[in-house]
């Protein structure tokens, strides 16, 4: 993939956009007066941190191209499957079916988007690997909670790898007068996705009051939502001309990003809630695990995949 | 180099968060006792120990298990530096106990799972009495207790094949033989001591 004009642009503004957030927080950590206002800039200096080292990973994915794209997100959805089927507890009679789960079916799923085989990719999971899963368990003949041990492994399966993996799909859709330019539209829907979390936190932290689901998750608020969503939305517009779309049609996407994601998070914090635990994991520090970045995109890359499939295809 | 190189790999593989809770990761003699679910147990607690503690820890494995083909005898001695013992049937000339003392000497660390085995189910089984008498036998070394959580599943007995979950350890307050204290009351009060430990793996 040669680097275009545009998603070097996309490239600088991000870096730009890190070199500022890096300077704010550590003006803002020198004044902090008391323990509390420390605590909460020390994690938002962590998260900028693990940042830098996200955006220089997806960027030079994006650099070697569709192969180094799926790979990466492919060794995303196995790191997060494992967070997942780490907290959701299975039973001794699931071991070898994991074991496919893991170790043939994600990586087989990822090989037929590599291969742009569209046909096979949209079904495999929810078709193939669903029906395979609790056959698999039953001939290990453990019958105990069997139909939520096979529901959490299908689960596991079309959250963290199928719906994971309809971003990097993107790069296979051949929209006319746009080709060859995919690698931009899906660096501007990671950009929305993450940047609406970051947003929304931001909101929230500095003037949310209005609490969505205080029992799912009390970070979550009103004001987070829609002071996150609209500036999100200002964004994604403004970067309209990186993507196929018109700006009406850009902002249009923006809010489908925005409200899924949200949407998205919070069935993942209802889980995470369920199971007793703040974060998925401790793979990057000062965000939690895995999971804890991926949530809103995987449940808005399926939807915006398939949105922009029909409309522009 | 080659040890280091193992035991990065282990903590990679099977994730392993290591949470000092009771205790820190201090370089004195002690003896490390844990809930037995799974062969990656002793492994895995080695690799998470610090180098320089590493170094200087040795896990006391079964001589049956570990002598069996090429790879298991080469890793148990040159990897792990393990103490093989016969589990089987001890005699004068190879009791464990003489065994698990000489290799501590003055300033090697153990590893020991007192449960005598894996076990599958989710309680330590009741610890064998091998605990009390080194405890008896060096009372200035500390004894600490760590609970390792989801080894079992990612590695559990009878299976070749490993699941990739996240493995997590946790070392807790270290515990010694009370003055007057019976075996039967150490030996319950150390296993309650790994068992307490569980509610703080997330």
């Amino acid at each position: 993939m040669n680097l275009d004009h545009e998603l070097a642009c996309l490239i600088t503004g991000v870096v730009g956009i890190l070199i500022v957030a890096s300077i704010i927080t550590r003006i803002l950590l020198k004044r902090a007066r008391n323990d509390g206002a420390r605590m909460t800039l020390e994690n938002v200096a962590a998260r900028t941190r693990a940042w830098w080292g996200m955006v220089i990973i997806f960027t030079l994915a994006i650099l070697l191209g569709t192969t180094g794209t799926v790979i990466l997100f492919g060794l995303l959805s196995f790191m997060a499957l494992r967070e997942f089927i780490t907290l959701t507890p299975t039973r001794p009679g699931d071991h070898r079916t994991l074991f496919w789960v893991f170790f043939i079916i994600t990586p087989l799923h990822y090989w037929y988007v590599l291969d742009e085989w569209y046909g096979m990719y949209s079904i495999f999971i929810p078709v193939y690997a669903f029906l395979f899963v609790p056959m698999r368990s039953a001939l290990a003949g453990d019958c105990e909670h069997f139909l939520e041990r096979s529901a959490k492994i299908q689960w596991g399966l079309l959250i963290c790898v199928y719906s994971v993996s309809h971003a990097p799909a993107l790069l296979s859709l051949q929209i006319p007068g746009y080709l060859g330019e995919n690698a931009k539209l899906l660096f501007w829907f990671v950009i929305i996705v993450e940047i609406s979390d970051v947003l929304q936190y931001v909101w929230g932290k500095t003037c949310g009051k209005h609490k969505v689901a205080p029992k799912v998750s009390p970070n979550k608020t009103w004001e987070g939502l829609i002071g996150g969503g609209l500036s999100t939305v200002a964004i994604g517009t403004a970067l309209w001309w990186v993507t196929p779309f018109s700006p009406l049609q850009a902002a249009g996407m923006t809010v489908l990003v925005v409200l899924l994601g949200f949407l998205g998070g919070l069935v993942m914090s209802a889980i995470k809630r369920d199971r007793g635990v703040k974060d998925w994991g401790h793979a990057i520090a000062g965000h939690g695990g895995v999971m804890d970045r991926l949530d809103s995109l995987s449940f808005a890359a399926p939807i915006f995949f398939h949105v922009t499939r029909y409309a522009l295809t | 180099m080659i040890s280091s190189l193992i035991a990065g790999s282990l903590r990679v593989a099977t994730g392993a968060l290591a949470r000092w809770h009771g205790c820190g990761p201090e370089l004195r003699q002690r003896i490390y006792f844990a809930n037995h679910t799974s062969n990656l147990d002793g492994p895995l607690l080695w690799a998470s120990l610090p180098t320089p503690l590493r170094v200087r820890t040795r896990m006391v494995a079964a001589h049956d298990y570990w002598s069996v083909g090429k790879l298991r005898p080469w890793l148990a001695q040159r990897v792990f530096n393990a103490v093989l013992i016969e589990r089987k049937k001890p005699t004068a000339e190879c009791n464990p106990l003489n065994t698990m003392l000489e290799a501590m000497g003055d300033d090697h660390s153990l590893i020991i799972f007192p449960e005598g085995g894996r076990q599958a189910s989710p309680e330590p089984e009741p610890f064998k009495a091998g605990l009390y008498h080194l405890a008896k036998r060096r009372p200035d070394v500390e004894l600490v207790p760590v609970w390792m959580e989801n080894l079992n599943r990612i590695l559990p007995k009878g299976e070749i094949l490993p699941a990739p979950l996240l493995g997590s350890l946790v070392f807790g307050t270290p515990v010694r033989l009370e003055e007057g204290e019976t075996k039967v009351d150490f030996l319950n009060r150390a296993r309650e001591s790994v068992i307490c430990l569980r509610g703080t793996c997330g």
